[in-house]
């Protein structure tokens, strides 16, 4: 499978962008339909005016094994309020009737679109503006399942790579990856522990003996000041488990949003987005 | 889906491959973070098989310290009394904790002291497996921490008071629907982030490759010491062998040395729970699809959106929504037969055993034996049939009590 072929896409382009601007990229996550499906689509139509370059778009999982408390949770409350895999699918849809320019990632584990079936998602993901795909429980060893077919549909494919991917791994974990790198800074899952910026240069500069693709690194980061200095490391961040735990923070006891929720979580990743600008 | 037909397949003990399948179960889906683990776990478990000195010691502990070889017991009076095949049990439920578990806690610490590993995780459910593993721990000095849902937590004092007093940390899980499923994502997760020094003692055929091959491995004592214990009472082998699944090990321990013997009818017994037509059961196979949990592709109970749906059973040892991988291979194959019984039925055959062989048995083989009650009819007198009592009932006598509307 040759992914080099996926050289001209929102990705590709946006990263090209970037680095002529020479600034470094934020990437934001969210889970799809957290806490409800029109806020959710307000949250994700709000992400680039509030200074996103990149959005990961999670499909809610019951079993969501690689993340932290904070992740589950709100994959939890999505589920509660009825997401599934193909209403994910009509929110980047929806998405895309005001925006043809920004990259978006669905990140998810592999049950539901097993379910839903490889084929007809690998082309509802195509024809619905997705750009390319993190299936965090579908390593190299299991390319055959969907990494292979979504090549083919020219999705990009992006692999998470950690502390513990040692050098006899790195090779086959970065086989097939296009877009971008996704690091992880810390051990363990997502949102527990911050990353730490001194690991991070080390890791980075190894990686880049591997890949010529941008490398952003997540797991961790919360405030400005460190999203800005993990930015200055490497060419990009991403930020998840903070923003869904605003996305909480601001719901009351029955789990509805309160009526400034977009504002306050847009408010918030504007001030990630100008403290990474400075990186 | 592509099953090969049962001629085609020239050994049934031959899987998995080595990338971990059996047909298309099996595997290993896992995060990346997990990945360096896994491969280490089979590269030690690959070089311990091979290592006589590794046997040996498995052999003497599990002489010893367990108690094996267990009995196969005629039950007489139970064969009498269905009127059917000569019914033998395989007396796991002698073993020292009281059930199969403690077969392969064993084997996966060993392996673990091998690995210079300096801390052991456990998920749990019933608490079985939990205090199988606390145990096991206590013996070899290593510190142990047990997932386990507070949902299970409440139901199952009894355990977790026993892990307690074997040292080991029970921690209550809280996530999803705080039950076994849970309980092995927060495993998993644990297991992330402390790689350099914690092995994670997975409970049964489940669980990324090697795990399913693994616990099988260690569990297929049952089978053969069956094997020559029958041959040494009959001089022949079983027409049938029965067991009860849940995640399914103790089928997996008794079936496998069988496997390749085609003229022996093999069943696993899954958990109806309420009835499978009610939505509120664990059979897996029975009531549902294949998917991807846990690091292998197998049978799952979920939804049409793929989100994982909770098991239903009286027995918590049962209540698991998935079962391992090889199981589901060897029903899409057709080689082993897979059905199941409801909590009544089971609750039935447990007072049946009690009052006819004067074992009480926990209500995980007691599904076993319900179905055993169904076939007995089909079978002649000097046919022979071995179940697996896989484990004893004292941990459910207050919800066989409840279940029967006894106070006690």
């Amino acid at each position: 499978m040759n992914s080099g072929s996926l050289t001209d896409t929102r990705i590709t382009r946006k990263f090209a962008q970037l680095k002529k601007q020479n600034r470094k990229a934020f990437v934001a996550f969210l889970t799809g339909g957290d806490p409800d499906y029109d806020t959710s689509r307000s949250l994700v139509c709000g992400l680039p005016q509030a200074g996103v370059d990149l959005i990961e778009v999670g499909i809610p999982f019951s079993d969501p094994m690689a993340d932290g408390p904070a992740i589950q949770a709100s994959s939890q409350r999505a589920l509660k309020a009825g997401m599934t895999l193909p209403k994910t699918l009509q929110l980047i849809r929806d998405f895309r009737k005001n925006d043809d320019s920004t990259p978006i990632v669905l990140m998810g584990y592999y049950n539901p679109i097993y379910r839903y079936g490889v084929d007809r998602f690998v082309h509802e993901c195509t024809s619905s503006g997705v750009d390319g795909l993190i299936i965090v429980d579908l390593p190299p060893e299991e390319d055959k399942e969907l990494c292979d077919p979504a090549l083919t549909a020219g999705l990009h494919w992006i692999r998470l790579v950690t502390p513990s991917t040692d050098d006899s791994r790195i090779e086959s974990v970065l086989h097939n990856v296009s877009g971008f790198v996704y690091y992880i800074a810390v051990l363990g899952v997502t949102g527990t522990r911050r990353a730490i910026t001194d690991h991070i240069e080390i890791a980075v500069a190894r990686l880049r003996e591997y890949t010529d693709f941008p490398i952003a690194v997540g797991f961790g980061i919360k405030t400005p000041e460190h999203a800005r200095s993990v930015a200055e490391k490497a060419d990009g961040i991403v930020i998840g488990s903070a923003i869904v735990d605003l996305i909480k923070a601001n719901l009351d006891n029955d789990g509805l949003p309160n009526s400034g929720i977009a504002e306050t979580v847009h408010s918030y990743i504007r001030e990630i987005a100008d403290s990474v600008i400075q990186a | 889906m592509n099953s090969p037909t049962e001629s085609a397949i020239e050994s049934y003990r031959a899987g998995p491959d080595d990338t971990g399948h059996f047909g298309i179960y099996g595997g290993r889906f896992v995060a990346e973070t997990l990945m360096p683990l896994i491969l280490n776990v089979e590269k030690a478990y690959n070089q311990a098989r091979q290592d006589p000195d590794f046997q040996a010691e498995f052999d003497y502990f599990a002489k010893h310290y367990i108690g094996r070889p267990s009995p196969l017991y005629h039950a007489a009076r139970l064969s009498e009394h269905l009127g059917g095949p000569k019914i033998y049990f395989k007396r796991d439920e002698l073993n020292h904790t009281g059930a199969h578990k403690i077969n392969n806690t064993l084997g996966q610490i060993l392996l673990a002291r091998r690995m210079k590993k300096t801390r052991i995780i456990a998920e749990t459910g019933a608490g079985q497996h939990g205090v199988a593993t606390a145990t096991v721990c206590a013996l070899f000095d290593l510190p142990c921490v047990v997932y386990m849902g507070e949902t299970d937590i409440e139901r199952q004092a009894p355990n977790v008071f026993r892990m307690k007093l074997l040292g080991a940390e029970v921690v209550p899980v809280t996530s999803g629907t705080g039950t076994l499923k849970d309980a092995m994502n927060e495993a998993l997760r644990d297991w992330v982030a402390n790689v350099e020094t914690t092995f994670y003692i997975i409970g049964t055929v489940a669980g990324p490759h090697p795990y399913p091959q693994m616990v099988r491995e260690f569990q297929s004592v049952i089978g053969n010491e069956t094997r020559e214990q029958i041959l040494e009472a009959e001089n022949r082998l079983p027409d049938c062998l029965v067991a009860c699944i849940g995640g399914g090990s103790n089928a997996m321990g008794l079936f496998h040395p069988f496997l390749d013997e085609r003229d022996i009818r093999i069943i696993g017994v899954e958990a109806a729970g309420l009835g499978v037509e009610t939505g509120k059961h664990a059979a897996s196979i029975t009531g549902g699809q294949p998917g991807v949990l846990h690091g292998n592709r197998t049978y799952l109970l979920q939804t049409d959106d793929g989100q994982i749906i909770d098991a239903h059973s009286i027995s918590a040892g049962l209540d698991y929504p998935g079962i391992g991988p090889e199981h589901s291979w060897l029903n899409d194959t057709g080689r082993v037969q897979y059905v199941s019984v409801t909590d009544q039925e089971a609750l039935d055959a447990f007072q049946l055993c009690c009052q006819t062989e004067g074992i009480i048995p926990a209500l995980e083989p007691a599904h076993a034996l319900a179905h055993v009650t169904k076939i007995a009819s089909e079978f002649d007198n000097n046919q022979i049939l071995i179940m697996n009592l896989c484990g004893r009932g004292d941990k459910d006598v207050f919800s066989v009590a409840d279940a029967l509307g006894e106070t006690l």
